[in-house]
Parts: structure tokens; C-alpha cells; sequence
């Protein structure tokens, strides 16, 4: 179930790069597992942060003070691009990522943002470019507040952005709103589709199979 | 208001609307849903630890591909891949969940058995956790990728909450030239409108070039739409569908299979359907297409020269450049063909079908893979290893030097262990050339089957077109 979001004042990184996919953001073999999940952190843009030896980049902005205490970050277009592995909005959450700015979002990274808890914001490119601008004047220190309820973000610079956001996203995010459970509520709507489904496309629909052990 | 027609893909989501949640939103039924070895357990026993069941077993359909070494008797396969695999075979037994399993016809890359079975349909919807799920586009379904959290969900309510996107079409028009593929179509279209260009749309690919495709063909194209920004890509059913799907295991038989296909022919987008978007690619233009960075957008035709960042004024492209060509090791304004590959691989949910290895093996017949290249082969699934075996493309790649492999994803993402070594080059039939993404520090060219087998041949980067054949 994601956390709620509400408001974020917080140091933000712009990583302005066009494109980067989410295999940038964690490598697959970082996801190799059923028990992955509170070990990713340490893995989030793996290869841009971290030499061949294994040593820190230390032109990587996230292991730069002080944007190694960021919560947000500010991207360039396409972020999250590729690869459907929430894993990379896992990695980011335990890097402790809560939000991130940018002109455009890969779809499915987008989806599984707000699955997690975490907000995604999409705002012109130029206003991102100046938020950039505006983080890299201060060289990290001039924080970055965002508000969903109010849909605002807050430059260093005090220059105010309105964005828009989908509304029943924005209060999935705000109330920490669970997909599965709210589904389930609708369970008997399903049923009827279905029922009525087997009458009107019957070739879709099969003969449940009995399951070879109970898992109950 | 005038009524306009309706594109395919509102005729399809309409008749998956459970609940209209916004003006925007729908809870959707989900047709099918197919599960692999990487994510499947996983989202099965996140559903139980909620306490929850599967919704309808008899939907839901499994398969090891992912994290499966692809060596001979799968010697290879990692500690984790291996338990990945024992908990996907104990879960979707204990949910009822048919599993397709190592050496049984059916196993295989998710997106390549599900045609082949005809598991997938024209109509249906169709998720997985798996990005490339928009293949299945190709048969007219509505098909995309879906993340951990909506793989949890489907499983609990075989339905998901889903936006209505944007529609594009793009229309390929013209007669393929020779030696031109339907890789080559997408990589081309991906060129033209950027690795974002479809983001936030459904794709319908159109025209008479996409007609003239076999359905392998338009499986490729479909398949590539995410690296095209879009999460769905579609090519309306019709003839040539219908007789691709005619008797397979899963496809309906007898009566149903009449009424279906009366069904199937309402799919088509009408005639004064509105896009809001529309793309015509000239395909008489397109030649074989070969990505020289580290986004698939960063594509040239093989006879072209890799981009001079010094030639770029805007400041972002040319820093955008300048980066990919660094990773990559290569020299703006030099030509593209020619640069000396140390592996190829010929597979992926792009191109492992039989036509990908049957137009790879035509190239490689009675020749040899260059010196200092390693060439694998890896077939898309079992049923496609089985065919390729019996028609004897096996022995045609082996005789010319390829590795012929078991059916997995191999190292389309190196999840198993199959890696290009840091630094080394490769030409991939796969589907992205992300940083990394066949090996940390790999470099990795998308081509075609055919390409790719050229350049196998050649020791480099070649243009199959002047191979003679």
C-alpha cells in the first residue's frame, strides 16, 4: 500500500539527460529475485554512479553534497523510459526519491510511480530547465517545495509552477489509496461483466482447472 | 456534433469496460495475462501474502524465459534463476495457473509463445509484466506491459484501471525494397519520431506495407513500439491473422471459431476514424537500419555515417550525442558499416521466429562467422527450436560457425548470466541498445536478422544487401 503524498520541501537534483531508460536506473540483474525489495538503494543509477572499481563517481550530482540528501529530482525528457521493472521505482524510493520533475515520463515507469507513493510531475521543458537553472545557482542548497493538494511547485528561486495531474491519481497519492482493495470492492461488477462476456465473446473464456494443491 | 468513426482501439477498450471510473479512466477486463519466471512468483506470492486469490487461473498463463540460462541442458542457470524457476512451478500449480515448463512445447519468450499457442487473439486484452507485451499488438489485440504493482492487481481482479491514451497512426506506404525488414520499418519510424515520439499513445500501425507483412513481421513492428515511447502498438486483423491463427492450441475451434472471426472483422478502425496523430513513413525510402548509440531513436541506414556531434548547434543533442558516442567508442562522421563487431546475437522477443531464423540463415549458408566473433542463436521457444530443427536451420548456423541455443530471453537483457563482455561490440536482433543493457560497459547495435547475420559474416558491421543473395 503506497504512503500518502502530500507536501515536499526538499533538496532537489537535476539529472538532465534525455532518455535515461530505466535499465540506467537498475540494472536487471539487481532484480534477480524474490527477496530484492529494502536492497536496492544502494544500486539506483548504478552505472552512473559508480566507477568500473566499484568507487564512487564523484562527478555523479547524487554523490555530490548536497544533492546526496535529495528527495527530488529533476529530469530530463523521457525519464524512465524502457523496461516495465518497478524495480526502478523501488530503487529510487530507497535511494529516497519522493518525487520527480521532468517534460515527460516513460508510461509505465509513470504508472508504477503512483503505485509507489511517489510523485511524478510533468511540467514544460522550460520550466524544468529553469528549476535546473535555478538548483544549480545555489549549487544544490536552495530547496525545492512541492504541493499536490494545491498542485504548485516552488523553485529556489521563489518562482511558483502550477502543474496538472490526473485527478483521481492525485487523490490516490494524497490519500495513500490502494488499487487492489478499492478493485475488489467492485468485485461483483466483474463478475457480471464476465458473466455477460461468456455470451458475447465465449472464445476468450475457458474451463477453470482445478489447482493441483490448495493454497489455502 | 457530426458522429465520426472509431479508431480500433476504442472499439477493443469498450468492450473491456467494466466501470467507467472517469471521464478518462476505465477499470478494464484483462483477457489474458501471462506470467514469467523474473516477476511471476513474485506477484503470486504477494497476492497470498493479502490474503488473496488468484482471480481466474484459467486466464493466466506461465512460462521460465527471463532468468533461464540458454546454454544446452540449460547448464548455467544461476542459483537465483533456478529457485526463481521451482517458485514459479510451485505457485502456479498451487493457483491453478498453467505453466508451460522447460523442454515442453509451449515454453518460451513470453511474447513469442503467446501467438503461437494462440493464447493471443485480435479483440483481446492482454498483460504482462514485461514491456515488450506490446507484441501481441501485431494480431489486433490490445496488449502492453504493466508493472509489479498491476501485475498484483490483475491477478486479484482480473481487471485493471487503465487511462484511455491518445491514438497515432502510422501508415507505412510503399513495396519493402529487398532486403529491408519489418525491424528495419520500426527502427526507421523510431528515427523519424523519437524514442518519445509515441509516449502517451496507442499505436495503430497501418498501410499497405504493414498488409503486405506476414504476422511475424507485424509481431516485430509491434514489439518495438515501446522503444517508441508507446505502451501499446496494434495492426488490425485480417486475413492473413485469422489464417496465422486457424488451429492453434489455444485458438477458438469449429463454431467458435466462426463466430470469433465474424467478430474479429468489426476490429478494423472505420474508414473516417480520427487520430490524433497521424505519421506516413515512405517505405520505398527505408533501407537496413542500424543504431549506432545508446537509445534506439539513434538509428542510421547501414550505407550512413554516425552522427557528428560538431555538425549539432543545439547544445542538448550535441551533449546528447557526444555521451552515446563515448559509451559506444566511436567516431562521429565516420560510416556506419564496417566497424568491427566482436558478437552477434540473433533472438529476443523482437526477432526469434521462425522467419527471423530462416532469413538469418539464408545469409549464413555456406559461410563462415568472421574470425574473433562469437555468433549465438537463440530460438524464441520450444515449438520454434523444434521447427528450425526439422527444417535443418540448426545445422546450417552451426556449419557456418553460430552457437545454437535453448529458447529464452538471453542476452536481449542479461538476466541469466549471458553477457557481452565490457567494452566489446555487439549486433543485437534485439530491442534496446540502453547502456548496459546486454552487460555493464557492453555496446550493443540493433539490426535486423539478416543484418545481424551479415555482420557475423563480415567481422563487422555490414550491409546484407551486398551479400548476393
Amino acid at each position: 500500500m503506497p504512503k500518502p503524498f502530500d507536501k515536499l520541501t526538499a533538496t532537489a537534483a537535476p539529472i538532465m539527460r534525455a532518455n535515461i531508460d530505466t535499465d540506467v536506473i537498475i540494472r536487471i540483474e539487481r532484480l534477480v529475485g524474490n527477496g530484492v525489495r529494502g536492497t536496492l538503494g544502494k544500486w539506483a543509477f548504478g552505472s552512473l554512479r559508480y566507477l568500473a572499481d566499484g568507487s564512487e563517481n564523484p562527478d555523479f550530482i547524487l554523490n555530490r553534497e548536497p544533492y546526496r540528501e535529495a528527495e527530488i529530482l529533476v529530469t530530463g525528457p523521457n525519464f524512465g523510459c524502457g523496461s516495465s521493472r518497478e524495480g526502478a521505482v523501488w530503487s529510487l524510493q530507497e535511494r529516497g526519491i519522493r518525487a520527480i520533475i521532468g517534460s515527460g515520463f516513460g508510461d509505465i515507469f509513470f504508472a508504477n510511480c503512483f503505485q509507489n507513493g511517489i510523485l511524478p510531475v510533468i511540467v514544460d521543458k522550460a520550466v524544468v530547465d529553469q528549476l535546473a537553472a535555478d538548483i544549480e545557482a545555489t549549487q544544490g542548497a536552495g530547496k525545492v517545495s512541492i504541493d499536490l493538494e494545491a498542485q504548485t511547485i516552488v523553485s529556489p528561486s521563489g518562482a511558483r509552477h502550477a502543474f496538472e495531474i490526473d485527478p483521481r491519481r492525485r487523490e490516490g497519492l494524497l490519500k495513500g489509496l490502494d488499487e487492489v482493495a478499492l478493485t475488489l470492492q467492485r468485485d461483483l461488477e466483474i463478475h457480471a461483466f464476465q458473466d455477460a462476456d461468456r455470451t458475447a465473446r465465449p472464445w476468450i473464456h475457458f474451463q477453470k482447472t482445478p489447482a493441483s494443491r490448495t493454497s489455502a | 456534433m457530426e458522429k465520426t468513426g472509431r479508431t480500433m482501439l476504442a472499439k477493443i477498450w469498450d468492450q473491456h469496460v467494466i466501470a467507467r471510473l472517469s471521464e478518462d479512466t476505465d477499470l478494464l477486463h484483462i483477457d489474458r495475462h501471462l506470467l514469467h519466471d523474473l516477476g511471476g512468483s513474485r506477484g503470486l506470492l504477494d497476492l497470498k501474502s493479502r490474503g488473496l486469490k488468484v482471480h481466474n487461473p484459467e486466464l493466466t498463463f506461465a512460462t521460465p524465459d527471463h532468468a533461464l540460462s540458454t546454454a544446452p541442458g540449460r547448464a548455467g542457470t544461476s542459483k537465483i534463476g533456478m529457485e526463481l524457476l521451482a517458485a514459479l512451478r510451485v505457485e502456479t500449480a498451487a493457483s491453478g495457473i498453467t505453466l508451460f515448463d522447460v523442454d515442453q512445447p509451449g515454453q518460451g519468450i513470453v511474447h513469442v509463445i503467446g501467438p503461437e499457442l494462440g493464447l493471443s487473439l485480435p479483440g483481446a486484452t492482454i498483460v504482462c509484466g514485461d514491456s515488450h507485451t506490446c507484441t501481441h499488438g501485431g494480431l489486433g489485440a490490445l496488449a502492453f506491459g504493466i508493472g509489479s504493482s498491476e501485475l498484483t492487481h490483475v491477478l486479484a481482479t482480473q481487471a485493471l484501471i487503465q487511462k484511455r491514451p491518445k491514438t497515432l497512426r502510422a501508415r507505412f506506404e510503399g513495396k519493402l525494397p529487398l532486403g529491408v525488414t519489418a525491424k528495419d520499418m520500426i527502427l526507421a519510424l523510431i528515427g523519424q519520431i523519437g524514442a518519445a515520439g509515441g509516449t502517451g499513445y496507442a499505436v495503430e500501425y497501418a498501410g499497405s506495407a504493414i498488409r503486405e507483412l506476414p504476422i511475424e513481421g507485424r509481431l516485430t513492428i509491434c514489439n518495438l513500439s515501446i522503444e517508441l515511447g508507446a505502451k501499446m502498438g496494434m495492426v488490425a486483423p485480417d486475413e492473413k491473422t485469422f489464417e496465422f491463427l486457424r488451429g492453434r492450441p489455444y485458438a477458438p475451434q469449429g463454431e467458435m471459431w466462426d463466430l470469433a472471426v465474424k467478430a474479429w472483422r468489426e476490429l478494423p478502425s472505420d474508414p473516417d476514424a480520427v487520430f490524433d496523430r497521424e505519421v506516413v513513413i515512405d517505405v520505398e525510402k527505408i533501407i537496413p537500419q542500424v543504431t549506432w548509440g545508446i537509445s534506439p531513436e539513434h538509428v542510421v541506414g547501414v550505407d550512413g555515417v554516425i552522427p557528428d556531434p560538431k555538425a549539432v548547434d543545439d547544445p542538448a543533442r550535441r551533449a546528447a550525442i557526444e555521451t552515446a558516442l563515448e559509451y559506444m567508442g566511436l567516431q562521429g562522421g565516420a560510416p556506419i558499416a564496417g566497424t568491427p563487431v566482436d558478437w552477434v546475437f540473433i533472438g529476443s522477443c523482437t526477432n526469434s521466429r521462425l522467419s527471423d531464423l530462416r532469413a538469418a540463415a539464408e545469409v549464413a549458408r555456406g559461410r563462415k562467422v568472421a574470425a574473433g566473433v562469437r555468433a549465438w542463436v537463440v530460438p524464441g521457444s520450444e515449438n520454434v527450436k523444434r521447427e528450425a530443427v526439422a527444417e535443418g536451420l540448426d545445422k546450417i548456423f552451426i556449419e557456418a560457425g553460430f552457437e545454437w541455443r535453448e529458447p529464452g530471453c538471453s542476452m536481449c537483457l542479461a538476466a541469466n548470466g549471458e553477457v557481452v563482455a565490457p567494452g566489446q561490440r555487439s549486433v543485437s536482433t534485439s530491442n534496446r541498445n540502453f547502456v548496459g543493457r546486454q552487460g555493464p560497459r557492453a555496446r550493443t547495435h540493433l539490426a535486423s536478422p539478416a543484418s545481424a547475420a551479415a555482420s557475423a559474416i563480415a567481422g563487422a558491421i555490414a550491409d546484407v544487401r551486398m551479400m548476393g543473395r
